[in-house]
Formats: C-alpha cells, sequence, structure tokens
C-alpha cells in the first residue's frame, strides 16, 4: 500500500504516522508539503495531527485552504481512502469533506490520554479488523475535540451510518459522544483519537494498529 | 476602505469560553449578567472604493474562511 502523509507548517505527528505506516505498511509513505499543487498516485492519504498554522482563526482552518488541500479533496472525493486525525480531522471538517466541526472541549481543558472507544461500525475499510461494539483504546492530545453538528446533520450521520468511533464515556463534551465519522461514501474517516499511537505492544497496546490494517487488507 | 467584521457563536451552540468568562465576572463580584459569548473581531484594510463590491467581496470572504457557518454567524460594517 502506497501512501502520503500531508505536512502542514505546525503538524506535530505526521512523522509519528509516518513510523506508523512504514512499520505495518512496509513502504515508507511519501511526505508531502503543503505547498505542493500535485504528489504521485497513492493508495491512502493521511491528513496527521498537530497545530496546524498554530490553529489560528480555527483549528484547521488555513491548512483547509491550502494549495496541496486542492487535490486531497479531489482525490478523496473520488473515492482514496483518506484518515485524517485529530487536527486532520478537523482540517477534513473545514474543508466541507465531512460534516460538522470540532470545537473548544467543553472542559477547556486540554485532554491527553488513553480513551476507550466503542467501534460503531465494523462495515467500513477502516474498521474491517475490529468486532462491531468492541470497545478499543486510543489515545487522545486535543484541545479542540468537541465534535458539534446541528441535530439534523447527527440524525443524518447516525441514520446513514456515519459513525465510526464513540468515546465509550464523555471526555469533551462531543455530541453523541462522537470520536470519529466518515463521508457517506466511507473512504474518507475523521478521527480526534491517535490510532497511530497504538500500533505496537510498547507504545502500550495495538488497537490502532488495526485501521490501517483494514485499509492495508481491503487494498489487496 | 474598512470592513469590520464580527464572527459569533450561533445560538444553540455551546460556548464554554464565555461560560468561563460569565463565571470568572461573577466570581469577581460582577453581577447581572445573563450570559457572556465569546466572539472574535477582524478587521480588513481593502483598497476597493465601491460600497456594493466591497460589500460582496468581504461577504464572500466571510463565507469562504473568516467564518466557519456550520457554527458561526458573522456581520459587518463598512466605512
Amino acid at each position: 500500500m502506497k501512501s502520503a502523509v500531508i505536512v502542514f507548517p505546525g503538524s506535530n505527528c505526521d512523522r509519528d504516522m509516518a513510523v506508523a505506516l512504514t512499520k505495518i505498511t512496509g513502504q515508507k509513505p511519501i511526505m508531502v508539503w503543503h505547498q505542493e499543487h500535485d504528489f504521485e498516485a497513492v493508495d491512502f492519504i493521511a491528513l496527521p495531527g498537530g497545530f496546524s498554522y498554530g490553529d489560528y482563526l480555527r483549528c484547521g482552518a488555513m491548512s483547509a485552504r491550502s494549495h496541496v488541500m486542492k487535490e486531497v479533496i479531489k482525490r478523496a472525493n473520488a473515492g482514496v481512502p483518506t484518515l485524517g486525525v485529530c487536527n486532520g480531522f478537523q482540517i477534513l471538517t473545514e474543508t466541507g469533506v465531512l460534516p460538522g466541526a470540532l470545537m473548544r472541549n467543553s472542559g477547556l481543558h486540554f485532554v491527553c490520554k488513553d480513551v476507550e472507544l466503542t467501534v460503531e461500525r465494523q462495515d467500513t475499510i477502516f474498521t474491517s479488523g475490529y468486532a462491531q461494539g468492541r470497545n478499543i483504546t486510543v489515545p487522545v492530545a486535543h484541545h479542540d475535540g468537541n465534535y458539534f453538528a446541528d441535530t439534523n446533520t447527527l440524525d443524518q450521520l447516525e441514520g446513514d451510518g456515519q459513525i465510526a468511533f464513540k468515546y465509550a464515556s464523555d471526555i469533551n463534551g462531543a455530541q453523541r459522544r462522537i470520536a470519529g465519522i466518515t463521508n457517506k461514501a466511507g473512504n474518507v474517516l475523521g478521527m480526534m483519537p491517535h490510532p497511530e499511537r497504538m500500533i505496537e505492544a510498547p507504545l502500550g497496546g495495538s488497537d490502532g494498529r488495526i485501521i490501517f490494517e483494514s485499509v492495508m487488507n481491503r487494498l489487496g | 476602505m474598512l470592513a469590520r467584521i464580527h464572527v459569533t457563536l450561533k445560538n444553540g451552540v455551546l460556548d464554554p469560553q464565555g461560560k468561563a468568562i460569565e463565571n470568572t465576572l461573577q466570581n469577581m463580584g460582577f453581577s447581572g449578567i445573563d450570559a457572556a459569548r465569546q466572539g472574535k473581531y477582524i478587521e480588513l484594510d481593502l483598497a476597493e472604493t465601491d460600497r456594493a463590491k466591497a460589500e460582496a467581496h468581504v461577504d464572500d470572504m466571510c463565507r469562504k474562511l473568516i467564518a466557519n457557518t456550520v457554527i458561526e454567524n458573522y456581520s459587518f460594517t463598512l466605512e
């Protein structure tokens, strides 16, 4: 599986993502700088965590309008499996590829800890390796992970099965405890927790690894 | 022409920072605050001198970057 990690000024999980992808896929991802207009064909695109553009204006607002994102949006809409983690999730909502917005945590605190997630959907390209309803442990590290969307959008997300992960208990005020959602087509996943930080026992567990393996298995 | 833009959270969107401001003011002894909401204020110095064109231009910029209309409202004045 050939993958790309998009790098913005202020990304800080881009190397974690690259290490995870290299270990799991056996192939080093290409690192694509935000000013690029185009990049070589890949099977998988990752938007990493961090604080791109210092979270100026709104988290992910500037990055969502960068040159490289025009190409990422085009490919994501064309069906290329795309994963946005943390700041990457914020960027995807800012582009409109995923609905809703990530707001300041309701408790105002930066939350940095391992959290339990419920796998809400087992039938996506990202989650096929999990058992439906299973609880997994993945770390979060964010200040703005409080998922918000209006009631109609939330109902539609639930109705269409776009909620991939929920927090087992409330950690940030997110509507309906949403931790990760997919687009309607199911090829784009945005999530606040960091699966790339949970890929092998020395990191505390390997629950996050399954997301990457699921995509890899699907791509063959 | 100077555009003064205010961005505020929509009604019904939880504003934990506004809430913290409200609580702190009350803790300091200020009374009579029913609610506090935090927003953003942005100034744009525009080269455009035609008011109608400037208005359309600023509106476009607000919708495409300055406000996230999923959670925020915006308003602006030109002078």
